[in-house]
């Protein structure tokens, strides 16, 4: 070790594989439904990929979780987006592709995809 | 990147309790499931909540799970990594009326908490030094080696009021500032982990949980004082604790934060690791020394103090695990902030290892000052069955107890002798209405007798003599006069002996002394032990009216000392009952009690 830039850069390294970990109540949460409905209807894809896009921001104070039935079996894969002081956002039918796109639109510059939303498709 | 992190717990307390193979199992599970890409699992060191591991957190929730078995795993993986689901049957609840996940940091147990020497403990896997970098790792030490000179270093320990987490409180800036006063073409860092008092894991714990806090703190030290060399001297019977400071050292060596010219700055600095086989005068720091050395254990007369002539005759800075624990954070946020914490002339905090008659045993880190009310009521979460507090025994052997009616003591170096007790290194012994304090007082006297070096006599003779006059009182032959020989006796022992095992062996006999002579005497003249505890002082008796002569008394009974026919009360021989308890466990009618 030579020089404290070395050891910062191995810092920022380490504490970006870190944040999952962080106990952080204002936390924007992206919450995809993994139970066998949307599994079978390819969550998984989806849940990896909005990781990995978030990884690939490097945003701070966003997780990406998974949780049960959400109960609209029809429009699985659903995700839900929970930004503090904000109503709940549910997209539906969510593919991969789908991904870069909320998480750019709506994580980082705070606009709903509207189109993706179950208000769009129940149309 | 992975989307989940599982935390699960790898200090001894878990890892006893098989959470090594529900690490296996998990690692197992996910990669059955398909998930080894996405789920990462972690061994972390102690969470501090021994009493209800093994211990679980799933992340990003943060979701607690405790007591969780080997059997659990395909259930968690299933649920709740695969689908989302917790699973609700293994999540800590400390009411189960009340809200059901519950983050870590919500719950009563570490709410009053606040952790400085155990920030990392659970919370990074510490054989990774990468985790420990990220929490702030090594950043003390590059700031120490390039922009502080060693006094600037010596200035800020002493300006944060740090003192010695060992049990002496001697001012650790102080002690360092003496080292690097000393000129020596050689000098020392020492940290002893050799940490004997029973029912005390804090030092462990950290090993554990952070080595590389001990490793910064100790080549800070270096620094400092002028050392370019430092002994670790841990127990044998910590394998973790040994384990992960040999990986931790290892890991420090190779990306250069161990070794020559670290971070440019010329200094050099090299840690080796030294087992001791367990010998509580260890623990005192001129025996320690004499046992690195390769000599019998056995502690030598200050002075010369070991900051002028001490390892290998060479000045040198000995400090506790959990002092060194405190450094890099002090050195990072500066001595005022850790100042603000705590009393007038204790700052900062302290751990202490909870344990006895209470309902979370496990590991507490609370701002000095904290009352020991807190400790037991809020963090402790009281005690079991109703039973009422009696007394708390600190400092273990070394120490004496804080009795009831001071249990609004706010706990700090200063009023803890004031009462006669003492800090120590933080073993908290909790005891209720069953416990004999005579027989508490004999239990650490016990430990003391055996653990005498036995080089100088007021020690090896003295408690030898002290523990007879408390078998005598013990076992209903003693007299008042045996009371006050007890106190005689403590007092030689206490002025007389070489170091510091022998000069404190007595506090536990004088302590119980000081706050419960009643209970002595009710041994000595009224030949009863007020607990129950003494054996040869109790006898156990039927109550006819309650008994229904059902003989399961009787059958339980190891000697055959019950008689009496069926439906009839029956009576217990007390020449031939040996005190086992049995017939009083097995009694549905409560017919029996001790008197």
């Amino acid at each position: 070790m030579k020089s404290l830039a070395e050891l910062n850069a191995i810092r920022e390294k380490a504490k970006s594989t870190m944040t999952v970990r962080d106990d952080n109540t204002e936390l924007k949460r992206i919450v995809v439904g993994m139970a066998t409905c949307g599994i079978a209807a390819g969550a998984r894809p989806v849940l990896n990929e909005f990781v990995n896009e978030v990884a690939r921001r490097k945003l701070d104070g966003v997780s990406v979780s998974q949780t049960g039935c959400i109960g609209m079996c029809q429009y699985e894969p659903i995700v839900e987006v929970f930004i503090p002081g904000e109503e709940k956002v549910t997209y539906v039918k969510m593919t991969a592709d789908k991904v870069a796109k909320v998480v750019n639109d709506h994580i980082v510059n705070g606009n709903v995809v509207e189109e993706y939303t179950i208000g769009a498709i129940a149309k | 990147m992975y989307r989940a992190h599982v935390l699960v717990c790898g200090g001894t307390g878990c890892t006893s309790s098989n959470s090594l193979e529900i690490i296996k199992a998990l690692e197992d599970s996910i990669a059955e499931a398909g998930l080894a890409e996405e789920i990462k699992v972690i061994k972390t060191g102690c969470f501090g909540l021994c009493a209800i591991g093994p211990i679980m957190i799933v992340y990003p929730e943060g979701c607690f799970y405790c007591g969780v078995k080997v059997e659990d795993v395909p259930e968690i993986v299933e649920e709740h990594l695969l689908k989302g689901r917790p699973v609700k049957r293994l999540i800590y609840k400390e009411d189960s009326s009340l809200n059901m996940a519950k983050s870590l940091n919500e719950t009563d147990f570490y709410k009053k908490q606040h952790r400085i020497a155990l920030r990392n403990c659970g919370v990074i896997d510490p054989e990774n030094i990468n985790e420990y970098i990220a929490m702030d790792g090594y950043q003390a030490l590059a700031k120490c080696l390039t922009e502080m000179t060693p006094a600037d270093v010596i200035k800020v320990v002493k300006d944060s009021g740090l003192r010695g987490r060992g049990g002496g409180g001697f001012p650790t800036g102080l002690k360092w500032e003496f080292t690097a006063k000393n000129q020596a073409d050689q000098k020392y860092v020492v940290c002893n982990a050799d940490e004997g008092d029973p029912g005390a894991f804090m030092d462990r714990s950290v090993l554990e949980g952070d080595p590389h806090a001990i490793i910064e703190a100790m080549t800070i030290c270096g620094y400092a004082t002028g050392a370019t060399e430092g002994y670790i001297y841990v127990r044998a019977e910590y394998p973790i604790a040994v384990k992960r400071l040999e990986i931790a050292i290892g890991q420090a060596k190779e990306l250069g934060l161990l070794g020559k010219n670290i971070f440019d700055s010329g200094f050099d600095f090299d840690l080796h690791i030294r087992l001791g086989a367990g010998a509580f005068v260890c623990g005192e720091e001129t025996a320690l020394m004499t046992s690195i050395e390769g000599n019998r254990g056995e502690p030598r007369p200050r002075p010369p103090y070991p900051a002028v002539k001490g390892l290998f005759g060479k000045p040198t800075t000995e400090n506790n695990v959990e002092t060194f624990a405190n450094i890099p954070q002090i050195l990072l946020h500066g001595a005022e902030q850790f100042a603000s914490m705590g009393t007038e002339r204790s700052k900062g905090t302290k751990v202490f290892a909870l344990g006895g008659k209470i309902k979370n045993t496990g590991l507490v880190e609370i701002p000095m000052g904290t009352t020991l009310r807190e400790v037991i009521e809020d963090i402790g979460g009281g005690i079991p069955g109703g039973k009422k507090f009696k007394a708390a025994q600190t400092g273990g052997p070394s120490g004496g107890c804080i009795p009831a009616s001071l249990i609004d003591t706010p706990i700090d170096y200063d009023n803890l002798t004031a009462i006669g007790c003492m800090m120590g290194s933080g073993g908290l012994i909790v005891m209720d209405e069953d416990n004999c304090m005579v027989d508490i007082a004999k239990f650490f006297l016990d430990f003391t007798v055996d653990e005498s070096c036995g080089k100088c006599s007021p020690c090896r003779i003295g408690t030898k003599r002290m523990m007879e006059l408390l078998e005598k009182i013990t076992s209903g032959n003693g007299t008042l006069e045996d009371i006050d020989k007890l106190e005689e006796l403590a007092y030689y022992i206490k002025q007389n002996s070489l170091c510091g095992l022998g000069q404190t062996a007595p506090n536990p006999v004088l302590a119980t002394l000081k706050f419960f002579r009643d209970e002595y005497i009710a041994h000595v003249v009224d030949k009863k032990c007020p607990a129950g505890v003494c054996k040869a002082l109790l006898n156990y008796v039927i109550d006819p009216a309650k008994c229904k002569g059902c003989t399961k008394c009787a059958r339980a009974c190891p000697v055959g000392a019950i008689s009496g026919t069926v439906k009839n009360p029956h009576t217990i021989d007390p020449s031939v009952c040996i005190k086992c308890g049995a017939c009083m466990e097995n009694c549905n009618f409560n017919a029996i009690s001790k008197k």
